[in-house]
Order: structure tokens, then C-alpha cells, then sequence
């Protein structure tokens, strides 16, 4: 096999991917344990900034790892489109899935809200409630909507 | 005789003689043998494995309050070390990115068959696989079996309330008024007898003084709402003991479990993580042996199977990469 490259080119390689990915991943943990306010006293960082900018690193070196250690970036065009395009499903799963765990949590806290709905024991609908009325003697103190 | 118009059959035009050496076979369109493309292949549909176990942990942890915060719950590490957030994860973060250069240098070593460096290299990455999955072990045994974290039961947890902490005192005085059963546990381990004090209300629901899982006080008995605490799990009575508490409304509560999904989502994603990283060891355990053999050297493919493991375990640690962002750092 012809080898493009020398053994010291081999060795730069290696050593500026092991200083890169080293210095990315310390930056992530300063950013988290500055922000939440481990290393400062009276010093975070509001999560606004911290979780985005958290992701990116973690991108830059998922994108360093499969184009350079296992290097993808050097093989054929329509090679690299058949590993990529795929993963761009990730997109509609990501915004699909986190979409649908937060309207859980919408639907739980609309759930606790009416089970803790008080009824007039007199037979009048206390505002904002739904459900049936009933006669006065009938109804329950507190009405539980399962 | 202007423009003679030529009929090809199918054959004619298959065979043309520009396409015919595209279809004798021999071509290798991705330049690339078919064992290299196809780990590339398994390592796309492992990505979306991995991607579904993550995007269940999203759905999961959007889906409920107080999540339990990493710098609280990764805090510990061996040799007695506590309180130090995220430093050992970023340890174990290490070793898999040094392991992952090791690996490349065998792969470098490999194209130039360099017998004993591919082997040196190889056996390298593998020490570091099996530090990280030491690390890994060590992790999961002080949540389990100290930090009491199971599939089913998290002990970490975020106060919703604002109170403070019953002392063992203020918990007599209440018994007293409220009629609670006191029972008192003596217990023995390490040599040393200890007693544990707990109150039953009629209801069957037992209230602790809280104390941590070495037995000492909470460093501050005041409750702030968003506070991280951690259930102490008590190994004498093989039960939890959940501290009570009063919050500023004059409420008597106990210390409530947090998100429940936190301890199997933890435990399957870390450990298919694991997972990869013990069949990844195996891998390159047989392939340093065969390479060390000379079977490589034989094939003079510029030692390719060191390539293909080598895909393998940098895949491993760029799932890592994102396991890391969702558990720790998140």
C-alpha cells in the first residue's frame, strides 16, 4: 500500500486530535461547573447560553472524530452522502421527540389541576370548572376527574 | 443519406463500449473494500440505536419536573473523594479520548505494516478500554449499593418546598402531640452499634431524622425550593429513610423519590455504552493476537481489520461524546 503521508505527519495527527478533543471536553466541563456555580463564588451562567453552546462543542467533536480519526472526510463524495444523509432524520427526531415529552408534562400538570378542582357543594360550578352539576344533596365536597 | 438514425438493442447498449468496464464487476465505486463499507453501514444503524435510547431519555426527562442536576448526582469518586462534581467522569472522558488515539496510531502503523507498533498500540487501547470499564464498574457500584439507585427507584431528587429538616428532638415532641409509634432499631456493623430512630403515623408512612448514608447530619437543616438532595438509602434495614421535614406552611412531609425513568434510563444507556466497550475489547484483543501472529502480514491489505475495529472503537467514543453531553453535562 502506498502511503501518502509520513510517520511524523501520522504522529501530528494523532497528537493535535488528542489536544483538540482534551481541550473541547475541559471547556465543557469549566463551562458546566462555572455555570451552575461550583468553581466562582456567586459566579453562573444562565442555562440560555451554557446548553447551546454545551451542544456545539459536542458537535465540533463528533464532526472531528468521524472526519479526521476515522476519516470520513477523506473518502469519496457519494460514500460520505450514504453515512450523512441519513442522520439528517435525527433532525425531525429530535424536535418530534422532545416536542411530544413536553406536552406530556403539559398534559400531567393540566391533569393535577383538575383533580384538585373544587366543586360548590351547593350545586355552582366554581369558575373556570367543567364537568356536570349536580343537586346540591348529591354532589361531592371535591369532584376528582380521573 | 443525411442523418442515419441507430436502433441499439438493450445489449447493444449495456455493452457499449464506454459502460463496459463498469459492469464487469472489479469496480470499487466508493473506493473502499465491501468489509470497510459495511462496518460503516453497521455503524449507522448503531448510531440510530443509540439515538433512539437518547431521543427516549429526551422525551422522558421533558416530560417531567426537578430532573435530577449531574453536578450533584456525579460528584463522587474512589479513594473517599466526595464532592468534587463531574471530576471523575471527566477522568474516565480522558481515557476513552487517549484510548481513541492509541487505536488511530495502530490504524496509521497498520497502512505502513509496521507489525510490532500495530501490536504495541493495539494492546495500548486496550489497557485503556479496560480502565475505562473499571471506571465505569466503580460508578455504577457506589450508586447501586451506597447512592441506592435501582431501574425502578432514584433516590436524587429537587425539594419543591421550602422548610427545614426535623431534628431527632422536634420529631419526639411531634410523635408526642400527634400520637405517632416510635420505634427505635439497634443495629450492628463494623463493629459499632448504631440506633435508628423512626416515627409511624397512622397511615403506615414512617418519618426519619435525616441523616446522610455516613450517618452524619445534613450541612444545613434549612430547605430551599430547587435544593438537591439525595434519599439516604439505609443498608442496616436494607430500606430507604426518607427525612422529614416541615415546610414555612407548618406541614409535617417526608423526602419524596425523583423522576422515576432516571435510574433505567441511566443504567441501559451507560451500559449498552459499556456494552460496546467490552465487545470493542474483545475485538481488538483477537485482532492484536492475529496481527502479533502474522496473518496480516500475510494478506497484505495494509492490515484492514485493524481499520474496521479501529471505525468500531472511535464510534464508541463518539457516542461517548454525546452519552457525556446528555447525562453529565445537561
Amino acid at each position: 500500500m502506498a502511503h501518502a503521508t509520513t510517520r511524523e505527519e501520522d504522529i501530528k495527527v494523532g497528537r493535535n486530535g488528542f489536544i483538540l478533543l482534551l481541550i473541547i471536553t475541559l471547556a465543557e466541563v469549566g463551562i458546566a461547573l462555572i455555570g451552575n456555580g461550583h468553581l466562582i463564588e456567586g459566579l453562573t451562567l444562565p442555562k440560555m447560553i451554557m446548553i447551546p453552546v454545551m451542544i456545539g462543542l459536542s458537535l465540533y467533536k463528533a464532526y472531528y472524530i468521524t472526519a479526521i480519526f476515522m476519516h470520513l472526510g477523506s473518502e469519496v463524495k457519494p460514500m460520505i452522502a450514504t453515512i450523512i444523509l441519513p442522520m439528517v432524520l435525527f433532525v425531525w427526531m429530535i424536535i418530534a421527540f422532545l416536542w411530544e415529552g413536553n406536552s406530556w408534562l403539559n398534559s400531567n400538570e393540566y391533569i393535577q389541576q383538575k383533580n384538585n378542582e373544587q366543586v360548590d357543594p351547593k350545586g355552582e360550578a366554581t369558575e373556570g370548572a367543567t364537568g356536570m352539576l349536580m343537586d346540591a344533596q348529591d354532589a361531592p365536597k371535591s369532584v376528582r376527574f380521573e | 443519406m443525411a442523418n442515419e438514425t441507430v436502433i441499439e438493442t438493450q445489449e447493444q447498449h449495456d455493452n457499449a463500449p464506454q459502460k463496459e468496464n463498469l459492469w464487469n464487476g472489479g469496480q470499487s465505486p466508493f473506493k473502499a473494500s465491501y468489509g470497510k463499507l459495511m462496518i460503516w453501514y453497521f455503524l449507522l444503524s448503531d448510531a440510530f440505536t443509540f439515538g433512539g435510547f437518547l431521543l427516549a431519555y429526551g422525551a422522558l426527562r421533558f416530560s417531567v419536573k426537578g430532573w435530577p442536576v449531574p453536578d450533584f448526582v456525579f460528584q463522587t469518586a474512589p479513594f473517599g473523594i466526595s464532592g468534587a462534581p463531574l471530576i471523575f467522569v471527566t477522568f474516565m472522558t480522558f481515557v476513552l479520548i487517549v484510548s481513541s488515539v492509541t487505536v488511530l496510531r495502530a490504524v496509521q502503523e497498520g497502512k505502513r505494516e509496521n507489525q510490532s507498533a500495530v501490536v504495541k498500540w493495539m494492546l495500548a487501547t486496550v489497557l485503556g478500554g479496560a480502565l475505562f470499564l473499571g471506571c465505569q464498574a466503580w460508578e455504577w457500584t457506589n450508586l447501586i449499593s451506597t447512592e441506592g439507585m435501582t431501574l425502578y427507584t432514584n433516590p436524587f431528587a429537587t425539594h419543591i418546598d421550602e422548610g427545614k429538616y426535623l431534628t431527632l428532638d422536634e420529631l419526639n415532641g411531634i410523635a408526642k402531640e400527634k400520637g405517632w409509634d416510635k420505634e427505635v432499631v439497634s443495629l450492628e456493623s463494623h463493629g459499632k452499634t448504631t440506633e435508628i430512630t423512626y416515627f409511624t403515623d397512622a397511615k403506615g408512612n414512617k418519618y426519619f431524622e435525616k441523616r446522610d448514608h455516613h450517618g452524619d447530619l445534613p450541612e444545613k437543616m434549612e430547605i430551599q425550593a430547587g435544593d438537591s438532595y439525595l434519599v439516604t438509602y439505609q443498608h442496616d434495614m436494607n430500606d430507604y429513610a426518607l427525612g422529614a421535614y416541615k415546610t414555612t406552611d407548618g406541614e409535617i412531609k417526608t423526602e419524596a423519590f425523583g423522576p422515576q425513568a432516571f435510574g433505567a434510563l441511566f443504567f441501559f444507556i451507560t451500559g449498552f455504552h459499556g456494552f460496546h466497550v467490552f465487545t470493542g475489547l474483545a475485538f481488538l484483543l483477537i485482532i492484536a493476537i492475529q496481527a502479533a501472529n502474522g496473518t496480516y502480514v500475510a494478506r497484505k491489505n495494509g492490515y484492514e481489520m485493524v481499520e474496521k475495529v479501529g471505525l468500531y472503537w472511535h464510534f464508541v467514543d463518539l457516542v461517548w461524546v454525546f452519552v457525556f453531553l446528555a447525562f453529565y453535562l445537561l
